[in-house]
This record gives structure tokens, C-alpha cells and sequence, in this order.
């Protein structure tokens, strides 16, 4: 069932949607926030999508298998922890630089890497249980 | 500080995540997975000789000192368990590339077994009982996708058991961390040895432990929260019943035994007495389900209720000989169970059943397979001179030094039935004709001479390390010892994990 309703709102809302993600994921070192909400939020801004429009759609908007976010997700979540090794520190240690007085580290990577794993494992499960209806 | 420790992670996780993303391609699935686990084998035997002897390994995730961050722990219990969990890992993978149909693998078989030894190795290094938690919502996550892979109707009915019992246990031991976090204010395992003592209200703190032990009882199966096992153990492929029963119910052994030897033990004489009684209701119960059962996985998943007791029963009698019984009990019992139902799927193969009624003859047309699976079987029952009798022997002594000559002699009964069982496999499935099939004589496919090395190989190889301990225990006792001495005296332990503090 195509709603003009729900496929209006969504192709408004959806940019909106996945910036505020973004925002989240960013805002989640020391703000309420973080990699796991920013990927729901994500994750249901293609959910809804998908339901307005098709699954089919959803993928061609996302260009990759969703399972191959997991996988990204996990391997840039894993490699983060490495980055002080040579150091001899332990795992998941942080390691930051300051561009220009901004801080970066690798807590950040790490949310990017739970980022990408929920958007990955939801949307796995939401297109393929679309896609079955 | 030490990388030892985390590798056991890092290495089926990264195993796990290079499976994932070739899975276009099943060949090179196996090969990553075969070389994955050869790799946490090898890791494990490095962690293994680095704590010999005494040694405790940490690791502080993040660079956080003890109390405020997660630390990884390696004494001999853990690198023992995390150095049995690489051989059984090492020894299904082969084994599954003959076994895994191609429907299953396509579904990611190889990548998820690699997911849930990441668990299980993590729940046996963590010395965080929140990070625990985390771990057995790992091994849950892989083990229910395990399950139901490719499942039909049997396979659904005995994940919905597994998966309501589990979660139920989840949730218990989320709230039993709960409040003790919040009657201590801590989560670190060392920090909570020294915390606990300082609780005043030791009733609660009574009350959260045996919240623990129903928690960790429904993992482990303990009477009487077992049903959950039997009703789903005998539903996947062999090579996942093997893994889960190898490994994923001792996981819940190693949590009881680790939070009733380091944090609960301000009353002993409740908890630990309430423990015993457990115990052996289980290892009754257990070997007594098995006798009424005619299918072999059945029978062999009873009998892991009933090996379950034992391992219990050397943390309750609560002595350094009990605890090294129980520690070696552990150690034995994964290597002959997985065998043993490594063998069940050899049987299914070439007779085409697990039924007992249906099977016969295997003896005459495969001799060599009836003494493969007479080495484990006597070896569960506790005959010398292999691993079980061993196992038994201690814990047989250090219930009788204790004068508990009631708890000697169930462990006695028990070992008898569980042999009575075991021949009466033996008999039906090896020793008596082969009845005449009723429908469908060619139903045993015939397997190929690859296939059957690739399921022959794993077999061989345990039959021949549980002779092996069988023949010469010193090493394993050994190394029991080390882990029972530093269980029951957790200051190095402790000093170890927060360093300078006494």
C-alpha cells in the first residue's frame, strides 16, 4: 500500500533524519549520544523509507549490501583499538590529534564503527523481512 | 601489562569479520576459518605457557586503571579453558567442512562459529562482571543464530526452548549485577573480593549471590533448571551440538565457579551447602533422563546434565582437592563430550540414524569407529586408565576426606549408570545385527574418502589427547592444581587486577 502521505513526509524528512544522526554520532564523546543512538536514527530513517517507498529502492539508495556495513562497521570498530599498540599501550587505548584545536580520537572511530554495524544489522533484518512480505 | 590476554578476542573476532565479508565465496569462508582457528590455538597455547606456573596476566582495556575500566584477566582456569576452547574450536571447524551443508554455510555457518568463540573466549578472560554479562550476550546472539540455521520445524522448536530459558537468565544476571553494583559500587571481579567484605547487610548480600547462582545454574543446566538442554541439543547438526555442548554450558560452570571462589564467599556454609545439594540432584537426575532415552544425541545431552553435577560438586565440597577435581572434571569432560557426539554424527553418516532401535552391525563394517567411540565413552563413564577415572578419582577422595560418604556414594552410582548408558549404546548401535530397515534400505548416504578424513581427522585426534591424559595426568593435574590454589587464595588475583592495593 503506497501512502502520498508517508512517501511525502519521508522524502522531506529523511535528509533531516540522517543529518541529525550524524549529529548524534558526533555529539556522543561526552554528550548524550553516541554511535548506537546515531545508527538507530539512521537505521529508521531507511526503515521509513523503506516502508514509503520499496525495499528495493532503499538498496539502490544505499549502493551497498547492508551486510557489508556490519562487516565495515565491525573491522573499523576493531582497528580502532589498535592504534596505540605499537606503543605498547593496551587495547581500545585512545589515540588523538588536535587539527586546528579540534580533537580527534580514536573513541570517535570507534562510534563510527557502531555506527555502521546498527545501521548495517537493522537494516539486514528490516529489508530482508520486507522484501519477504 | 600484557596483549596475552586480549588476543583470544581479537583473533576469532577479526576471524570472524574477514569470513563476513568473503561471503560471496564459501571456498575461501572455510579456508579463512581454518586458518582463524589454527591461529586462536596457537594464541592460546602462547597464553597458556606465559601463565604457567603461576603467573596472572592483565590487560586494562583502554588504558583505565582496575576499578574504573574493564580489565581482561588470564590466570591457569582461564588460559586452561581458553587453551580447551581453541582445540574444541580448531577441532569442529574441520570437522564442520564435511558436516555443514551448503545451505547452512551460505547462511555464514563458518563466520558465526567464529562470533561465538570470540564469546566464549571473552566470558572465560573477563574480569568484569558487567563485561561478563556483555559476553554471554555475545555467545547468546551467535549461538541462537547457530541454532535455527537453516532450520526446519524440529530445529525452531528446540531454539524457542533454548532462546525463552536463556533470556530469562539474561535478565536474572543483569539484575543480580544490578544491585550488587549497587550495594558495592564496583564491578571489577578483584575489586568486589575485597568490596563484599565490607557489605553489612550480608543477608541481601546472600540473596544477590544465590540470584547469581540461579542465573548462572540455567547456563550451566543444573537441576532443576536443565529442561532447556535436552529439548534443544539434539536438534542442529552435529557439529553445532558439539560446540555447544563442549563449551557453552561449562562457560556457566567457569561463571559459578568463578564468582562462588572470588566474591561469594562470606557464607559458605549457606551457599555452598545449598550448592552441593544442587549437585547432586543434577548428576542424578541427568544420568537417570539418560537411561529412559533411545536417541544417542538425547542420551549424550542428558548425560551432560549429569557431568554438569560433578563439575558443581567440586566447587561446593569447597576444598583445594575438590576445586582441582572439578577444574580437571571441566577439562576432561569438554574434550570427551564434544567426541562423543563428533562420533553420533559419524554414525548418522554411515548408518543413516541416531536412533538406537535403528541402528546395529556398526562394529562388523566399521570396527575402527566402535573403538574410537568406546575411548570416550569409558572415559565418561570414569574407567582407568583414561581421563575420566582421573576426574572421578579425585573428587571421589576429596568428598571422602571430607567424610561425605552420602555425596561418595552417588558419585559412585552416577558413574555406574553412566555406564550402564554407555554400553547400552554400544550394544545397540555397534554390537547387536543390524535389524532389517524398514523403508528406505539405502538411506546411510555413502560417504566419500575426503569427507571422512575431514570427519575422522577431529575425532582421532581428541580420542587420542583424552588416552593421553588418561595415560599421563601430571601436566593437566598440574595445571588444576595452579588453578584451584589461586582460586581458593584470590590475593594474587587481586593484586594482580588493582595493582598496588593489598
Amino acid at each position: 500500500m503506497r501512502s502520498l502521505i508517508l512517501s511525502t513526509a519521508v522524502h522531506l524528512l529523511f535528509g533531516l533524519m540522517i543529518l541529525f544522526s550524524l549529529f548524534l554520532l558526533l555529539r556522543g564523546h561526552n554528550l548524550p549520544g553516541g554511535g548506537f543512538v546515531g545508527g538507530l536514527v539512521a537505521a529508521i530513517a531507511f526503515t521509513l523509507f523503506a516502508i514509503a517507498d520499496s525495499a528495493a529502492a532503499v538498496r539502490r539508495v544505499l549502493r551497498i549490501d547492508p551486510r557489508y556495513l556490519v562487516v565495515a562497521g565491525l573491522a573499523v570498530a576493531l582497528l580502532s583499538g589498535l592504534f596505540k599498540a605499537a606503543a605498547g599501550m593496551p587495547y581500545l587505548t585512545g589515540a588523538w590529534v588536535h587539527p586546528g584545536g579540534l580533537p580527534l580520537g580514536t573513541p570517535l572511530l570507534f562510534d563510527v564503527g557502531v555506527y555502521l554495524t546498527v545501521v548495517g544489522s537493522v537494516l539486514t533484518l528490516v529489508l530482508t523481512m520486507e522484501e519477504e512480505r | 601489562m600484557s596483549w596475552w590476554p586480549v588476543l583470544p578476542i581479537l583473533v576469532p573476532l577479526t576471524t570472524a569479520i574477514l569470513g563476513f565479508a568473503a561471503m560471496r565465496s564459501l571456498r575461501a569462508q572455510k579456508v579463512i576459518s581454518i586458518i582463524g582457528a589454527a591461529a586462536l590455538l596457537v594464541v592460546s597455547i602462547g597464553l597458556l605457557d606465559r601463565v604457567w606456573g603461576g603467573g596472572i596476566l592483565v590487560a586494562q582495556m583502554g588504558n583505565w586503571p582496575a576499578p574504573f575500566g574493564i580489565s581482561l584477566v588470564a590466570d591457569a582456569l582461564s588460559a586452561a579453558m581458553v587453551f580447551i576452547t581453541g582445540v574444541i574450536g580448531i577441532a569442529v571447524a574441520v570437522y564442520s567442512l564435511a558436516d555443514i551443508d551448503r545451505r547452512r554455510n551460505a547462511f555464514a555457518f563458518h563466520p558465526l562459529l567464529h562470533v561465538l568463540l570470540t564469546g566464549v573466549c571473552g566470558a572465560f578472560l573477563t574480569g568484569d562482571l558487567f563485561n561478563l554479562y556483555v559476553w554471554f550476550e555475545v555467545m547468546l546472539i551467535a549461538s541462537f543464530a547457530l541454532l535455527v540455521l537453516g532450520g526446519g520445524r524440529a530445529q525452531l522448536d528446540g531454539a524457542v526452548k533454548y532462546v525463552a530459558l536463556n533470556l530469562i537468565s539474561t535478565l536474572l544476571l543483569l539484575s543480580a549485577v544490578g544491585l550488587l553494583y549497587g550495594m558495592t559500587g564496583t564491578l571489577n571481579m578483584a575489586d568486589l573480593h575485597l568490596k563484599v567484605q565490607e557489605v553489612e547487610n550480608t543477608g541481601l548480600l546472600t540473596a544477590v549471590a544465590v540470584l547469581f547462582a540461579v542465573a548462572f545454574g540455567i547456563k550451566s543446566a543444573v537441576f532443576p533448571l536443565f529442561f532447556w538442554l535436552p529439548a534443544s541439543y539434539h536438534t542442529p547438526p552435529v557439529a553445532i551440538s558439539a560446540f555447544f555442548s563442549a563449551l557453552l554450558t561449562k562457560v556457566g560452570v567457569y561463571a559459578l565457579i568463578r564468582t562462588f571462589t572470588l566474591i561469594f564467599t562470606h557464607d559458605v556454609g549457606y551457599t555452598h551447602t545449598a550448592l552441593l545439594a544442587v549437585a547432586a540432584l543434577t548428576m542424578i537426575t541427568g544420568v537417570l533422563g539418560a537411561a529412559a532415552q533411545n536417541e544417542i544425541r538425547r542420551i549424550l545431552s542428558f548425560h551432560i546434565v549429569s557431568q554438569i553435577g560433578y563439575m558443581v560438586l567440586g566447587l561446593a565440597l569447597f576444598t583445594p582437592l575438590a576445586l582441582i577435581g572439578a577444574v580437571f572434571y571441566i577439562l576432561h569432560h569438554i574434550i570427551v563430550k564434544a567426541n562423543l557426539f563428533l562420533i553420533s554424527g559419524v554414525v548418522n553418516r554411515t548408518a543413516g540414524s541416531f536412533d538406537l532401535d535403528a541402528l546395529g552391525g556398526l562394529y562388523k563394517s566399521r570396527p575402527f569407529l566402535g573403538v574410537l567411540f568406546l575411548i570416550p565413552a569409558l572415559s565418561l563413564a570414569g574407567l582407568p586408565p583414561l581421563s575420566g577415572f582421573w576426574a572421578k578419582l579425585i573428587l571421589i577422595k576429596a568428598s571422602l576426606e571430607l567424610e561425605a560418604y552420602v555425596i561418595c556414594a552417588i558419585v559412585l552410582l552416577v558413574g555406574l549408570l553412566t555406564l550402564f548408558s554407555m554400553t547400552k549404546i554400544w550394544h545397540e548401535a555397534f554390537w547387536k545385527p543390524r535389524p532389517v530397515p524398514r523403508e528406505n534400505p539405502f538411506a546411510a548416504a555413502v560417504v566419500g574418502r575426503r569427507e571422512m578424513a575431514l570427519l575422522m581427522t577431529p575425532i582421532v585426534a581428541l580420542a587420542s589427547l583424552t588416552v593421553a591424559i588418561g595415560l599421563y595426568a601430571e601436566p593437566l593435574m598440574d595445571l588444576s592444581a595452579q588453578a584451584a590454589a589461586q582460586l581458593l587464595d584470590p590475593s594474587d588475583y587481586v593484586r594482580a587486577v588493582l595493582g598496588g592495593v593489598p
